[in-house]
């Protein structure tokens, strides 16, 4: 039971890596500020969701695991949120301020 | 599994660093406004990782406050920064 | 690898601190600087200092990040003129002798440090039964060190009344900071609406951890200070004017009771901030309970910055 949990760690942890690795990708490679913000919302919400999902078995007790989804659930309404004030203020700053 | 928890949190770490230097570049204030978030999603993956792997528990307590402390961090940047050089009262910038 | 990852972290806040300096841009140099933050709060982690990282996430990161960028937004009007300005280059050689000077200095000294530094961890442990509260640091902060955090938390008062008297005249005893009108559909108003709620509950579980593990009343109070310019920001709130009553004496309620503690000390165990046996534990937590919410009024308003507006 442990090794299965402990593979099902290893795979969501990877993946979320992989997920801050595209979200880096997608900041260098995309040319402005809403499609940084489309490559950075990759990062936050699944990078993160799936190293939190990962990391959800190796925790000791509920307290702690519910803490964890708190974690990402706070990052991603807050990402949501800013998301948008951050457009929204590139987008009253014109193209090119 | 500690050994691979700390590789994956100084990978994370290094694409977040990454991202970071592009965000900070600029040439946009609002690329830079991202940073905070950046680092709140990106520096609390790392840093779960990296307490997980050392077994202090502590770090979650740390991460949720952080996570807090970064959406309003990110807030008060989008805030102020876009706010022009007056300090005068005028209609929220998200409406 | 753990080495590696440790080295990584250490070139990263290097790295980091040269941009710091280095950029010319202050908004860049500001969220170069709050990176800085938080990559520290790591790095403590890595050396199992949770509790300073705590503070260093806290502070460091949230507290002071919001207040140089206030500064920086006061300031964007000169900014341009001010980086058209290029000192001479004698002056430039001037400063980097200078501050190249003092990092020397410094590193000869730690470098030069002979053998490991004097310490009291032995002692402290030998003794934190008498307190009562299984975290260490609490038990050094408030208990053989109190005087300390009783200072620090008067100081915090006087950077608030630092802050104040930026005030024009006129407006002394008015609102701080700018007023944001609420827009009730707005993305920001459903944040603020949202997220105090969890940031409550979380705050007052770090204040209240404090005692066992690491957390307490300064990083508690930051968590709820950080809520509660949220709902202003989004309009949702206002400040308080500064001149009320009620706002003067909460502010000073909690280094007040912090002080009554310490008198009765005297009396009672012989010496200032002395705990008569077997109450130490409910007077530190006493004082916590007093000081936080003046703490958090107190970060709250430093952070709201000087009165802009007046009472009415």
């Amino acid at each position: 039971m442990s090794t299965a949990l402990d593979i099902f760690t290893v795979v969501s942890v990877a993946a979320g890596a992989l997920f801050f690795l595209a979200g880096t990708v997608g900041l260098l490679r995309f040319p402005d500020v809403f499609t940084h913000i489309h490559a950075l919302g990759k990062a936050d919400n699944l990078g993160l969701g799936l190293v939190v999902l990962g990391l959800l078995p190796q925790v000791n007790g509920l307290l702690a695991g519910l803490k964890l989804v708190a974690i990402w659930l706070i990052v991603l309404l807050a990402g949501a949120a800013v998301s948008q004030m951050i457009a929204r203020a590139a987008r009253r700053a014109g193209p090119h301020a | 599994m500690a050994e691979f928890l700390f590789a994956t949190s100084g990978f994370v770490l290094l694409t977040v660093a990454l991202g970071l230097v592009r965000i900070l570049r600029g040439p946009a204030d609002a690329d830079r406004m991202m940073a905070a978030q950046l680092l709140g999603s990106g520096g609390i993956a790392a840093l779960l990782l990296l307490g997980a792997a050392a077994g202090v528990d502590a770090v979650i307590d740390l991460s949720l406050t952080l996570a807090l402390l970064a959406a309003f961090a990110t807030v008060a940047f989008v805030k102020f920064a876009a706010t022009p050089a007056r300090g005068e009262a005028r209609a929220d910038d998200a409406a | 690898m753990i080495a590696a990852v440790n080295a990584g972290i250490a070139l990263l806040l290097l790295g980091l601190a040269i941009w710091t300096i280095a950029a010319r841009d202050t908004f860049a140099a500001i969220v170069g600087f709050v990176a800085y933050g938080l990559l520290l709060a790591l790095a403590w982690v890595a050396l199992r200092g949770v509790d300073v990282a705590l503070t260093e996430a806290a502070i460091g990161g949230g507290l002071t990040g919001v207040l140089l960028i206030r500064a920086a937004a006061k300031l964007r009007a000169t900014e341009a003129a001010s980086n058209a300005e290029r000192p001479a280059l004698p002056t430039r050689l001037a400063a980097a002798i200078m501050a190249g000077g003092v990092t020397a200095a410094l590193a000869l000294v730690v470098l030069r440090t002979a053998g490991p530094a004097p310490t009291l961890a032995p002692e402290v442990a030998a003794n934190i039964g008498a307190t009562g509260v299984a975290n260490p640091i609490t038990a050094v902060l408030l208990a053989f060190r109190a005087m300390d955090t009783l200072l620090e938390a008067i100081v915090l008062l006087f950077a608030l009344i630092g802050v104040w008297s930026l005030a024009p005249d006129h407006l002394w005893g008015g609102r701080p900071g700018a007023r944001y009108r609420a827009d009730p559909d707005g993305i920001l108003a459903y944040l603020a609406r949202l997220l105090p709620p969890l940031g409550i509950i979380v705050g007052f579980y770090i204040f209240w951890i404090g005692a066992d593990l690491p957390g307490g009343k300064f990083q508690g109070a930051t968590i709820l200070a950080a809520m509660w310019l949220l709902a202003m920001m989004a309009g949702l709130a206002d400040a308080p004017p500064v001149s009320r009553r009620w706002l003067r004496a909460a502010l000073v309620a909690g280094p007040a009771a912090f002080i009554a503690v310490g008198a009765a000390g005297v009396g009672i165990a012989g010496a200032f901030l002395g705990y008569p046996e077997g109450l130490a534990k409910a007077l530190i937590i006493v004082i916590e309970v007093a000081l936080l919410p003046s703490l958090v009024l107190t970060l709250g308003l430093i952070m709201a910055g000087a009165p802009e507006r007046t009472a009415a």
